[in-house]
């Protein structure tokens, strides 16, 4: 620091570090003097977009401003800690979140795709849980661009890498191909754990004297500068490989320290704890000394390292994977070490809790931090930027998918070639041979995974309390419509949970858009955000936290807007589970909801005619939220075998999921249907309008199914039977008989013929 | 009756197979990898899992475990043991088992519902079978692709040795489609499959599939029954 003041005006590579001018001297005028090279490594990681939120801070505050009491009653911990927290009843609580991995696993498929899974992993960890299940929603260019082969093996064997090598079950998540994402795949993670009420921990380090323990894998040099290089730039394709950015995971280290941590937590030996992940050190000791309520003293020489040659300022920024740092009362040292012995867990005590208010930093004798660690942790940059809406939207919104202008199927014969085209399709294909790489069986507590609606998982053993999540979104709707897109991203991940038995809790989402400082994609950016945040107070569910990942864009071409919203529910019983496919030759199939014209954004316009126009879907989340209550009430008391929610691909697709689910064909006619609804055969199987399900009731349930829809004036229509012939089929009475075995080949064929 | 679990760094599956055996009707003591006791337990599950992080080679450093001098010993003794999945690999790296396990043939993970036959049901683990009974249980590895040479192979069919067998499509490239085997004496089995994955209704697989999703239960039954009737 000495340096600092005799060297004042030497020219520093605060450019090179991501910072704006502005922000440069910003850090100057806060510190009064240049900031030490340390220093603005730290300010430089934690200022970034990935870090500081400083485009998007001002649009997520409204998050928090439209949660009301109510929707706070079941919120143990909300925004702004490592990950919400809910209660989901008999004193369980359960925490949750989804995180992007975007830019690395595009350098690095393979690493940047598990470290993403460890990464939210670790969050969820630092909350006091248990890790119990991920879920992974993951988008890729064309199915057939030489960039999607080169990326979706490598990114599937990554997340399945490290989640299988963790023990946890992969319950759920999407796989997405568009044009739109070549160049730029997103790669998020969702990880939910849980706990008991009193074993929630914070991020905070209090206390003076209490000592700081870092603790997990030693420091290397990967990873340096991750968030700020990758995360929050735009890739020139002809720049230099950025793959030292990349962090190297070893899932192994990682399963050790959840154990190690749990044990830890058993003992109750930790006062805070924070993980490592963006921005490494910098970040975890800048913010537990912010949320704290005194300084800290940090020896970094005590740092054990993988690279004795790393610099004071690479030791600051690296984000070597599988490392953790706690805060721990004296008295308890020894007892918090011989958990860590027991697992061969290396701890080091690198600092303690200070009485001085700042964050000061020691390196061989010279101080090369001394800063207030508010400044670094949560006093970043915020930017009010510039919006506007897009001048192409009133063009695209005007090209309506109308009957003029995309011709469409009619005959019995036309129907069954476009249920089976979508079938095939890259975006509604089986997903089983990337599902199939991941583990959905670890732990045993699994009742409901890929493919059915929501992944479900026991939380409690003894009572088989457990919850329900799913993540979602129709990025073709939000380019569309964004502030609907989001919306509707919502309105399908509640559906789906609810589908399957449980009642939606909480909200977290991950919000991928393009560069923000484009006007048009800073304006789609503030639509979704109000979208989401509009639609979880008229649910009454609350956004409990997520991530934000921007520059998503490869030259100036922006990915669509990405919103994806991941619902978590909970059930009093998980055995009461509704799965997707039915079983039961002689029950009866229903059809909840109403039909309309709507195939803007639909998978039958993208699949059969590459159009992209008109407008989504009607959002009616009124609608959703009595079908909610109606499918919760049918699992509840045994009044539904299976339930399927109707989204891309409509009814057709529906329907043939159901079938496939088990290999038990169906009888349906939809002469009622067009005629209640005012529509024709084609709109009936491929319209994409939402609130709507299809659902398998048996015969002795079916007064007491059509009175609960009836008391709460849903509309709903018998369509079909069930029927296990000799040669199952999906058989559409009066227009085609589509043998499920051809369905099948069809369905099944897909991804491994491009990726196998 | 007391069945040990054993925990190595990295085991996964530890807790899972702990439910299974408390299901079938025993006490399930958890042991610890670094420590060279088995604390007087009837009978021992290797668990599925990764191991030492399967770093080497699966199961190699495993072998090295305190725990595992003894576990030799009582198993060369006759106790029961069965190991499963990396516990299976443990058992060929221990030599309790001959043959290994490599990476599957086409190079991913598989995670699937899986038909057996199983072959041997004179052993302590599978004697509530019937012979060639047809079951299906959980399979989950990346290197679960049994490979001995002819010699041993030919060894193992003649001996009776080949204790489940893969019905159907073979998933990972295991030499004679074999899923498990057992020593000599019948006393110890390794099996690819997760069996603790098919003890519960509705946490297994597909329940349509043989004994409503609960194919997997009478390994842990085989060996309570067996233990209590001694």
């Amino acid at each position: 620091m000495q340096q600092a003041l005799v060297t004042a005006d030497i020219e520093q590579p605060w450019a090179a570090l991501g910072l704006k001018p502005d922000e440069y001297q910003r850090i100057r005028e806060i510190l009064g003097r240049r900031p030490t090279s340390s220093e603005l490594a730290m300010y430089s990681v934690m200022w970034s977009e990935h870090c500081s939120y400083k485009s998007s801070k001002v649009h997520l505050r409204q998050f928090g401003e439209k949660t009301t009491d109510a929707m706070r009653e079941k919120l143990m911990v909300g925004i702004g800690e490592n990950a919400g927290v809910v209660d989901i009843g008999d004193g369980w609580a359960v925490t949750f979140k989804v995180e992007s991995h975007n830019h690395p696993s595009y350098v690095e498929p393979y690493q940047g795709a598990a470290t993403g899974v460890g990464g939210i992993v670790r969050d969820i960890m630092s909350m006091g849980a248990r890790p119990i299940a991920i879920l992974d929603p993951l988008r890729f260019g064309a199915i057939d661009h030489p960039d999607t082969r080169r990326v979706l093996p490598g990114i599937v064997a990554g997340v399945g890498g490290y989640g299988n090598c963790l023990g946890l079950p992969n319950i759920g998540g999407e796989v997405v191909f568009d044009p739109c994402y070549q160049g730029n795949p997103l790669v998020n993670a969702l990880c939910v754990g849980s706990m008991r009420h009193e074993d929630i921990h914070l991020a905070n380090a209090t206390g003076a004297g209490n000592l700081v323990i870092l603790f997990g894998a030693k420091t290397g040099g990967d990873g340096i500068g991750g968030v700020s290089v990758l995360a929050s730039e735009t890739f020139e394709s002809t720049g230099p490989s950025k793959r030292p950015a990349v962090q190297v995971g070893d899932p192994f280290a990682e399963k050790v320290l959840i154990e190690c941590c749990l044990d830890l937590f058993a003992a109750k030996v930790v006062e805070g704890i924070q993980d490592l992940g963006g921005a490494g050190l910098s970040c975890a000791t800048s913010e537990l000394a912010s949320n704290g309520d005194g300084g800290m003293h940090v020896w970094l020489d005590r740092v054990p390292l993988r690279d004795i040659t790393l610099s004071p300022e690479e030791i600051l920024m690296s984000e070597s994977q599988e490392r953790m740092m706690a805060v721990v009362r004296p008295d308890q040292l020894d007892a918090f070490m011989a958990i860590t012995d027991r697992w061969a867990v290396e701890a080091t005590v690198v600092g303690e809790v200070t009485t001085t208010g700042r964050l000061v930093i020691e390196w061989r004798g010279e101080t090369v931090v001394d800063v207030p660690p508010r400044t670094v942790a949560h006093d970043g940059p915020v930017y009010d930027r510039p919006m506007q809406r897009p001048a192409t939207l009133d063009a695209l919104q005007a090209d309506a998918p109308t009957s003029d202008r995309l011709a469409r199927p009619t005959t019995g014969e036309q129907l069954r070639a476009t249920l089976l085209q979508l079938a095939g399709s890259p975006n509604l294909c089986s997903r089983a041979w990337v599902t199939d790489q991941y583990d959905r069986y670890v732990m045993g507590n699994t009742a409901l995974s890929m493919p059915d609606d929501a992944g479900v998982v026991r939380v409690d053993e003894t009572t088989g309390r457990g919850v329900a999540i799913s993540t979602d979104c129709n990025s073709r709707f939000a380019a569309l419509d964004p502030y609907a897109g989001a919306q509707l991203a919502l309105a399908e991940a509640y559906r789906n949970v609810a589908t399957a038995g449980a009642t939606p809790l909480a909200v977290t989402d991950c919000l991928n858009f393009g560069s923000p400082e484009d006007p048009g994609v800073m304006w789609q950016f503030a639509q979704a955000v109000t979208g989401i945040a509009d639609g979880c107070l008229q649910l009454g569910v609350p956004v409990t936290g997520g991530n934000v990942s921007l520059y998503n864009q490869t030259g100036t071409t922006a990915i669509y807007p990405t919103p994806v919203v991941g619902v978590l529910g909970v059930m009093d019983d998980v055995t009461r589970r509704t799965p997707s496919g039915w079983r039961e030759a002689g029950q009866v199939v229903y059809l909840v909801g109403t039909t309309r014209d709507e195939l803007g954004g639909s998978s039958w316009a993208d699949v059969v005619h590459g159009h992209l126009g008109g407008l989504p879907p009607r959002v009616d989340l009124e609608a959703e939220r009595v079908l909610a209550e109606i499918l919760v009430a049918c699992s509840r008391d045994g009044m539904v075998d299976a339930a399927h929610d109707l989204s891309d691909g409509g009814l057709a697709t529906a329907l043939a999921e159901s079938c496939l689910r088990y290999g038990v064909g169906v009888r349906v006619w939809l002469d009622e249907l067009c005629e209640r609804d005012g529509i024709d055969p084609f709109l009936a199987l491929f319209s994409e309008s939402t609130a709507r399900v299809i659902a398998s009731v048996p015969r002795s349930e079916e007064v007491r199914f059509t009175d609960v829809c009836t008391a709460r004036g849903v509309a709903h229509l018998r369509i079909g039977v069930v029927d296990e012939a000799a040669e199952p089929a999906l058989d559409v009475q009066g227009l085609f008989t589509l043998p499920l075995a051809e369905l099948r080949a069809t369905h099944d064929a897909t991804l491994p013929a491009a990726f196998a | 009756m007391r069945i040990g679990v054993v925990t190595f760094p990295g085991s996964l599956d530890d807790r899972d197979a702990a439910r299974a055996v408390r299901l079938a009707g025993a006490e399930a003591v958890s042991l610890w990898h670094g420590d060279a006791d088995l604390h007087g337990v009837d009978a021992v599950v290797l668990p599925g899992g990764f191991s030492y992080g399967d770093y080497l080679r699966c199961g190699a450093i495993a072998r090295f475990a305190p725990v595992m001098g003894p576990l030799v010993d009582a198993a060369n003794g006759g106790l029961p043991v069965l190991g499963i999945c990396n516990g299976f690999q443990v058992l060929c790296e221990s030599h309790l088992l001959p043959g290994a396990l490599v990476r599957n043939d086409h190079r991913t993970f598989v995670c699937r519902d899986q038909p057996l036959s199983i072959e041997r049901t004179d052993t302590p683990w599978t004697s509530a079978y019937a012979p060639g009974e047809r079951v299906v249980v959980p399979l989950k590895n990346g290197e679960g692709g049994f490979v001995a040479d002819e010699r041993t192979l030919d060894e193992l069919e003649g001996e009776g040795r080949v204790v489940a067998r893969y019905v159907g499509k073979n998933p990972n490239g295991s030499y004679r489609a074999i899923a498990g085997i057992s020593n000599a004496a019948g006393n110890v089995v390794g099996l690819m499959p997760h069996p603790e994955h098919a003890i519960e209704p509705l946490f297994g697989p597909d329940p349509r599939s043989g004994t409503g999703g609960l194919d997997g239960l009478r390994f842990f039954t085989s060996v309570v029954e067996g233990l209590v009737s001694a």
